[in-house]
C-alpha cells in the first residue's frame, strides 16, 4: 500500500516512462551483413559435404547452373550425376543409389522437386524409406518473372504429408548451408526447400543448425510471429515497427516444418496469447495449417495467416510478388495488429 | 541348386504357393506371377551371386529389383524358400499386420524387398542408381531387374532407358516380362507398343531374346550370354517371353487372370496340375 496519492501518482509515472524502454532494451535486432541467395547457400554446403563426407552424391536434372551445383561436379566428377531433363528417373535413381550405402542430393526447381514427382517420391523414397535428400530451389513467388508454372506454392503441403518425410525451409543464405551439411548427417527422407533472390543474410556464419528445432530471435509478450524460409527477415522488420507502435512481438524462425517444434509454439503462444504465422506458401498447407493445429490441440488462441490465399502465382519481380499476394513485412504488422486485437 | 530337375521341382512348388497364397484372400495377381515363376527360381536359385547372410546392406552381391510389384506371390514365395524368410509367413499375404503387403515393401521389414513397388514404372530407375553405387564401390556385381511389357507404357521407363545407355550403365540386366497381356486386354489392344527390342536397340541397348521363357534351361542360357554382355559399355535387355498363368491351363494364354483369384474348385484344379514336390508351406 503507497502511504501517499503523490507517491503512487510518482510510480505510475515512472512505469509509464519504462514500458518504451523495456521493449526497446529487450528486442534484440539483427544486422544483415549483405543480400545473398539461398540457393547459394546449398551450393557452398553441398561443395562442403563433398569435402568431408565420401558418401554424398549428388544428382541434377539439367540445371546445375541455377542449383549452384558447379563446384561439387568440378570436384567430384565421379559422384555427380547429371541426370537430364527427366526429374523422375533422377527420384529414382537418388532411391537407389542409396541402397549402396551412399547419401544422394538431388536438385532441381522445387515445383519438378514436388508436385512432378510426387508419386517417385512418395514409393520410392519416403514408403520405401530411402536417405534422399530432395534439394529444392526456386520454391514459391520468389522465382519471379518466369510466372507461375514455376512458382510452386503447395511444395510444403505436398512432402508435409508424406509419412516419414522432414520438411524444412530455410530463411538465408548461411542457414541454408548450414541446413544442407546437416541433413547429411540425418537419416531419412529430407525436403529442403530454398529460394532464387538475393535475400538479406543475418543469421550466424557459424551456427549449429538443429532439425527440429524452432529458434526464437527476438523476445516479446504481445504477439507470436513464427515465420519460415524469406519470411523471417520481414517479420524481424515487422517486429521493429510493432514494436515502435507498442506491440511486443516473439519472432520465431520455424525452419523444420516437420517435425514441427510444438513446444516452443506453444511456449511462446502461452506468453502472448495469439500467433501470425508467415510462409511464402499457400495457406492450405502450409506452416500456418501446422500451428493451427498444435494450438488447437493444446492452447487454442488467435492466429493469422501470412501466406498466399488459394492462388496460382504470376509474372514479376519478387518484390511485386511479395507486394502483392501480401507476403512482406507490411502484411505481417498488419496481421499481428488484427491478431493483438482479437485476444480477449 | 543345380540340376534342372531340382529347378523344376521347385517351380511347382512355387506355383502352387503362389495359388494357396491368392486363393485363400481371394485377391492378388495369379497370373504375372505364374508367367514368371521359372525366371524367379532361375534368378534366385543358380544365376544371382547371393550372399547367405541374408543381410540387406546391398554390398557385395548381384542384387534384384522387381517393378511390376503386382506380381509379388511369385518374389513372396520364391525369397521364403530361398531363406529370406520362413516360408509359414506365406500364410500371412494380404492380411492384416503382414510384412507380405499386396505390393511389395521394405516398409514392414520384410527380407529381400529393397524397395517398393507396385505403382508401375519406377524399378528401373531404382535399379540404375543402385547399379552406379556398386560402380562407385568398386562393387562388381551386377544389378537384375524384371518389369513387365505394359508397364513400359510409363513414361519413366524411357527417361530411365534413355539414362542407361547414355551413361553406359553396363552392370545392368533388365528383363522384360514379354506376355502380351495386361488388365484391360492384350497389350496389342490396349496400346500397342511396336517393337520392343527396336526400342531398346534403338536407345543404345544391347538386348538379348529368351523365346522360350518358361523353360528353366532357355531362361539359364539366355541370362548367360546375358551376363557375358555386361561390362561392355552398354546396359543389357532380357526379352523374355513367357505365357501368363503358366502350368495352370485354364490360366494361360489369357489376361482374365492378371488380377482374379481361382475359386475353391479352381485351385483344387490348378493344385492337381501341380503336384507337390518340396512340401506345402
Amino acid at each position: 500500500m503507497l502511504s501517499t496519492k503523490r507517491e503512487g501518482l510518482l510510480k505510475i509515472k515512472e512505469l509509464i516512462k519504462q514500458i518504451p524502454i523495456f521493449v526497446g532494451i529487450t528486442m534484440k535486432t539483427y544486422t544483415n551483413t549483405g543480400n545473398k541467395d539461398t540457393r547459394s547457400g546449398f551450393g557452398a554446403g553441398l561443395t562442403e559435404l563433398g569435402q568431408t563426407n565420401e558418401k554424398v552424391v549428388a544428382l541434377c536434372a539439367d540445371l546445375i547452373g541455377s542449383l549452384k551445383m558447379d563446384d561439387f561436379k568440378k570436384n567430384h566428377p565421379e559422384r555427380f550425376f547429371q541426370v537430364g531433363i527427366a526429374e523422375a528417373n533422377m527420384i529414382g535413381m537418388a532411391a537407389g543409389l542409396t541402397i549402396g550405402g551412399k547419401i544422394p542430393f538431388t536438385g532441381t526447381f522445387a515445383n519438378f522437386s514436388t508436385g512432378r514427382v510426387y508419386d517417385q517420391i512418395r514409393q520410392s523414397v519416403a514408403y520405401s524409406d530411402k536417405n534422399v535428400k530432395i534439394c529444392a530451389s526456386h520454391a514459391g513467388l520468389t522465382l519471379g518473372e518466369d510466372g507461375a508454372t514455376h512458382q510452386i506454392l503447395e511444395d510444403i503441403g505436398l512432402m508435409k504429408m508424406l509419412p516419414g518425410m522432414t520438411v524444412i525451409n530455410t530463411c538465408d543464405y548461411n542457414q541454408t548451408k548450414a541446413a544442407t551439411i546437416a541433413i547429411a548427417e540425418h537419416q531419412g527422407p529430407v525436403y529442403l526447400r530454398f529460394g532464387r533472390p538475393s535475400v538479406p543474410n543475418f543469421t550466424d556464419e557459424d551456427q549449429k543448425f538443429e532439425i527440429g528445432k524452432a529458434v526464437q530471435l527476438t523476445e516479446g509478450t504481445d504477439v507470436t510471429i513464427v515465420a519460415t524460409g524469406h519470411l523471417v527477415w520481414e517479420a524481424l522488420e515487422a517486429a521493429k515497427t510493432l514494436n515502435e507502435q507498442g506491440i511486443s512481438a516473439e519472432v520465431i524462425n520455424i525452419h523444420t516444418i516437420k517435425p514441427l517444434d510444438d513446444a516452443a509454439i506453444i511456449k511462446s503462444v502461452k506468453k502472448t496469447g495469439c500467433v501470425v504465422t508467415a510462409e511464402e506458401h499457400n495457406f492450405l498447407g502450409g506452416l500456418g495449417e501446422s500451428v493451427a493445429r498444435v494450438l488447437a490441440l493444446n492452447h487454442p488462441a488467435p492466429q493469422e495467416f501470412v501466406a498466399t490465399q488459394d492462388t496460382f502465382g504470376e509474372s514479376g519481380t519478387p518484390a511485386q510478388l511479395m507486394e502483392k499476394y501480401g507476403l512482406n513485412s507490411a502484411s505481417i504488422i498488419n496481421a499481428a495488429q488484427k491478431v493483438a486485437k482479437r485476444k480477449k | 541348386m543345380s540340376n534342372t530337375q531340382q529347378l523344376e521341382d521347385l517351380t511347382t512348388q512355387v506355383r502352387r504357393d503362389i495359388l494357396r497364397m491368392v486363393h485363400k484372400v481371394n485377391s492378388g495377381h495369379p497370373g504375372g506371377s505364374l508367367g514368371c515363376a521359372e525366371f524367379f527360381v532361375a534368378l534366385y536359385n543358380e544365376i544371382m551371386d547371393r550372399k547367405d547372410t541374408f543381410d540387406m546392406d546391398g554390398m557385395g552381391e548381384d542384387l534384384f529389383f522387381l517393378s511390376n510389384g503386382h506380381i509379388s506371390p511369385v518374389f513372396y514365395s520364391v525369397l521364403a524358400r530361398a531363406g529370406y524368410f520362413p516360408v509359414e509367413e506365406l500364410n500371412t499375404f494380404r492380411l492384416i499386420d503382414s510384412r507380405l503387403q499386396g505390393h511389395p515393401t521394405t516398409h514392414e521389414g520384410l527380407p529381400g524387398i529393397r524397395v517398393a513397388s507396385g505403382s508401375l514404372g519406377q524399378g528401373m530407375s531404382v535399379a540404375i542408381g543402385a547399379a552406379q553405387a556398386k560402380k562407385l564401390n568398386n562393387d562388381s556385381h551386377l544389378i537384375y531387374s524384371l518389369h513387365g511389357d505394359g508397364e513400359l507404357q510409363e513414361g519413366q521407363n524411357w527417361e530411365a532407358i534413355m539414362y542407361a545407355a547414355g551413361n553406359k550403365v553396363d552392370n545392368l540386366i533388365s528383363t522384360i516380362d514379354l506376355n502380351g497381356q495386361q488388365i484391360d486386354g492384350s497389350t496389342d489392344d490396349v496400346l500397342p507398343m511396336g517393337s520392343i527390342k527396336e526400342k531398346f536397340e534403338a536407345f543404345g541397348w544391347t538386348v538379348v531374346e529368351i523365346e522360350k521363357g518358361n523353360n528353366i534351361e532357355a531362361i539359364l542360357k539366355g541370362i548367360a550370354i546375358a551376363k557375358s554382355k555386361t561390362g561392355k559399355g552398354k546396359p543389357v535387355c532380357v526379352l523374355l517371353k513367357t505365357v501368363m498363368g503358366n502350368g495352370v491351363d485354364f490360366m494361360m494364354h489369357t489376361h482374365a487372370w492378371h488380377g482374379k483369384a481361382p475359386n475353391d474348385e479352381q485351385l483344387a484344379i490348378g493344385l492337381e496340375q501341380n503336384a507337390e514336390t518340396l512340401g506345402d508351406y
